[in-house]
């Protein structure tokens, strides 16, 4: 079926639209229909998105997609239905005011290069609220906020949005007979374009400023603002661009379980709560997890809980595992049955824990951060007799501690460890070199 | 077979397997893992997630892609939360199905980054303008968060509505083990379209608790969205009528379903005096404390509440039935007991089990605080 041309995109039995006489809002929403005529687009393969205030009104009286939204926020959705579905024609209508508190996603959107269309319409204030102004009101301007003059300097937001990226930008005003041409083009360009138009608010700014067309160009001279396309790149539209950099992730498997199975067997009765103290950077984390998946593999239930600073490279890092027979609810004991204190960090940090530690309770601990404070039963380690590596430290302390409680077989901690291959040479090599250890 | 596996895994792994397609977040202490888990996985089945500048256009780029035909997904923590507040204002008023995990962290404000908390639970239902409302869900464990988010997803569809998962950092980042088979497969609900042939009224209800079947952007028909007062077709309006009718429906679409929302976990003891009510992760010092109250003699019954909101109070009142007294545990100064304490009868007597110095709730705590050590 041939669809008939189509001669306008207004709904017109809508019509007319709510703006003041004289509102340049109107003639600039009367080119983009031209627009859009020229581009004879599918209306539903347009998405009008509209921002808040006076231009904000105006999606109702088109006959393509619409989305209002939040004021600032237009260029968000814009970005997410684009991101969603590129082959949308996004087309968003701003106001000056749009453009201060929406700034941060202008920016973005034109940093990534995000397929739409921006048309600002720049009326130099805020038309719905009262003329109060805008991040684009001229110095001197007198608006409702700026009573004794304007002493702040406009926002460029087409040099603004130019040096961070935007692939096709251009200026106007609603004066200008070419302006339905130049906003058929920012909508071909494929990648992130805006049009800055300038026009007239006949409630506000115009009275309030004796302001007119000539002043208007007058300003624009002023600011040293040209009129036509300004800048035209080229350069890969992002939401394309995304999805071919990710291209060959496409079809790999999902992340799923990685089951454990249960090749070992431990006599331990009640849950066993211990607590591995060590320093940042140390794989205190990493030899945690071995220790709990070797328990796995034995038929217990581990859960595993770390504490570390956010600062991840400093201080220290402390891993609680608590082991049990069956699978409940295990919150963890007040005081660890069993502690593996390795670093200063790590005492530090859980000196108040080892001081609780009870009479039952085992401090396996670096022979070189004695004395302490505990009634826990002392066992030293001499790390530092092994020659190996700190990083390897928490491995050899939790081989020794099993070796010494028999909370599980050694050989399980030995396959948990070689569980990721890249490691497992290293791992192994520690927990034999772990032999020493208890002297 | 077991496995050994933290909340933020099985969070992803939930919302993959409901058919999520997109996912846009900034990072936040201790949401992050769901961010860096999300960016790995989507591109393998042609999803997109995507890093924003801040928690603002998060929530813009999710809405978007939503009405675009996306099921999506956001997480993050309380900072952030303040940050999606303004919109998800919008999805309430624009019906966008959609999920946000909040892993709580202490506030207020930059609070503790690295600490628990539960003080966002009065903050999820009343943090937007308006007060309309949401659902939020809160698993207790590793296999909840799995099945709690499939849950949301379907939530999300069902009621058209932001669907939390109110989780914590404990629950997220503690790996524990997990029996694999024991995974709730929650059936998939798909999105409720227009057919393509039949005229689409974006917002066209029979009945104020129905909810209306969405059209893609990109989709067979023309679609309108608009986050002011509309009417049926999503028209800006101040007619009174059409307006009383849009906000009725905001609320009855949920009021009037609360029983499909409802998830809790009762285990009521014959002649208990006392009952325990939880949830989230203390919820597990609480069966925790009502075991070992057991084993010492006490009679009690447990209440595990797993949809905070919209609040399930036929399931409250029927296990405060018989009871004298009521532990409301939880990791804030008693959010959720104003809603206990609104329920029950004027013999009943609520105490609450708090704690606010980052230290989790023990099973001893609630023991001691409710004299049945
Ligand atoms: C978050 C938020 N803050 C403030 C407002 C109030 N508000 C409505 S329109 C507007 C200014 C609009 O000015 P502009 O973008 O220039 O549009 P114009 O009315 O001039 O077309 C403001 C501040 C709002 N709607 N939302
Ligand atoms: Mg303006």
């Amino acid at each position: 079926m041939i669809q008939a041309e189509r001669t306008t995109y207004l709904n017109e039995d809508l019509l007319p639209m709510p703006f003041c006489p004289g509102c340049g809002h109107s003639t600039i929403l009367e080119k983009l229909d031209e627009a859009l005529v020229n581009l004879q687009l599918d209306p539903r393969q347009v998405v009008l998105v509209t921002d808040i205030g006076c231009q904000g009104l105006s999606d109702k009286y088109f006959s393509t997609n619409a989305f209002h939204g939040l004021h600032g926020r237009s260029v968000t959705y814009a970005t997410g239905i684009k991101l969603a579905n590129p082959d949308l024609k996004v087309i968003v209508l701003i106001g000056d005011g749009g453009c201060g508190i929406g700034g941060h996603h202008l920016l973005n959107a034109a940093r990534r290069n995000i397929g739409m269309t921006v048309l600002v319409f720049n009326n130099l204030n805020f038309g719905m609220t009262g003329g109060e102004h805008s991040v684009m009101t001229p110095v001197d301007a007198v608006t409702t906020t700026t009573r004794y003059g304007h002493v702040e300097q406009p926002l460029d937001i087409c040099g603004t949005v130019q040096v961070n990226g935007a692939s096709f930008v251009a200026r106007s005003t609603s004066f200008e007979k070419d302006l339905p041409d130049l906003i058929t083009q920012a909508i071909q360009h494929d990648g992130f374009s805006l049009v800055d138009i300038w026009e007239l608010c006949s409630a506000y700014y115009a009275p309030s400023n004796r302001f007119n067309k000539k002043l208007l160009y007058a300003t624009m001279d002023e600011l040293g603002y040209d009129t036509g396309v300004l800048f035209q790149g080229d350069r890969p539209e992002y939401t394309r661009a995304y999805r071919e950099s990710v291209q060959d992730q496409r079809g790999k498997p999902l992340i799923a379980p990685r089951p454990l199975d249960t090749r070992y067997t431990s006599n331990l009765t009640g849950p066993v709560h211990c607590a591995v103290a060590g320093a940042a950077g140390k794989k205190i984390g990493t030899a945690a997890a071995a220790f709990s998946q070797g328990a796995i593999l034995s038929g217990l239930w581990a859960t595993q809980r770390n504490e570390y600073p956010v600062t991840v490279k400093t201080g220290h890092s402390v891993a609680d595992v608590i082991l049990s027979r069956e699978d409940t609810v295990q919150m963890g004991k007040p005081s660890p049955d069993v502690m593996l204190v390795l670093f200063p960090e790590g005492l530090k940090k859980e000196q108040a824990r080892v001081a609780d530690l009870s009479e039952d309770a085992v401090l396996y601990i670096n022979a070189d951060l004695l004395p302490v404070e505990t009634r826990a039963r002392v066992v030293p380690l001499n790390f530092s007799a092994t020659r190996q590596k700190k990083e390897y430290w928490a491995m050899m302390g939790i081989a020794a501690l099993l070796v010494d409680t028999g909370l599980y077989p050694l050989a399980a901690f030995r396959d948990a460890a070689a569980l990721r291959r890249e490691f497992a040479e290293k791992n192994l090599a520690a927990i034999d070199a772990s032999a020493g250890l208890l002297g | 077979m077991r496995e050994f596996i933290d909340g933020a895994e099985a969070i992803v792994r939930g919302a993959l397997d409901a058919g999520c397609d997109f996912f846009a977040g900034y990072p936040i202490t201790p949401a992050t893992p769901i961010l860096l888990h999300m960016v790995r996985e989507l591109p393998k089945i042609d999803g997109v997630a995507i890093q924003a500048e801040d928690e603002i256009a998060s929530m813009g780029f999710c809405i978007g892609a939503a009405m675009t035909g996306c099921r999506v997904l956001t997480a993050t923590s309380g900072p952030g939360i303040s940050l999606y507040s303004e919109n998800i204002g919008l999805a309430i008023m624009g019906e966008v199905p959609l999920v946000i995990i909040n892993v709580q962290r202490m506030g207020p404000s930059t609070g503790g980054a690295t600490t628990t908390a539960q003080g966002d639970i009065q903050f999820m239902r009343w943090g937007m303008s308006g007060g309309y409302p949401v659902i939020v869900l809160s698993p207790t464990n590793v296999l909840e968060c799995y099945s709690l988010t499939r849950r949301a997803f379907n939530l999300a569809e069902r009621f058209r509505v932001p669907v939390f998962l109110a989780t914590d950092k404990e629950t997220v980042a503690t790996r524990t083990t997990v029996n694999i088979s024991a995974y709730e497969q929650v059936p998939v609900r798909e999105r409720t379209l227009t057919a393509a042939e039949a005229e689409f009224i974006p917002y066209h209800v029979a009945q104020p608790d129905e909810v209306p079947p969405m059209s893609p952007y990109g989709g067979p028909h023309v679609v309108r969205f608009t986050s002011s007062s509309h009417n049926e077709r999503g028209y800006l309006t101040k007619n009174p009528a059409d307006v009383e009718g849009l906000n009725r429906h905001l609320v009855a679409k949920i009021d009037e379903h609360v029983d499909e929302i409802t998830l809790v976990m009762t285990d009521i003891q014959p002649g208990a005096e006392t009952l325990i009510v939880s949830y989230g992760l203390t919820a597990r010092a609480a069966l925790e404390a009502a075991e070992l109250a057991r084993a010492a003699g006490h009679a009690v019954s447990t209440l595990v509440i797993y949809s905070l909101w919209p609040v399930p109070e036929a399931a409250i009142r029927a296990a405060l039935d018989g009871v004298r007294r009521v532990l409301v545990a939880e990791l804030n100064l008693g959010q959720y007991r104003r809603e206990i304490e609104r329920l029950v009868r004027d013999d009943q007597q609520v105490i609450g089990v708090h704690r606010v110095d980052g230290q989790l709730i023990s099973p001893h705590d609630i023991l001691q605080k409710g004299e049945l050590l």
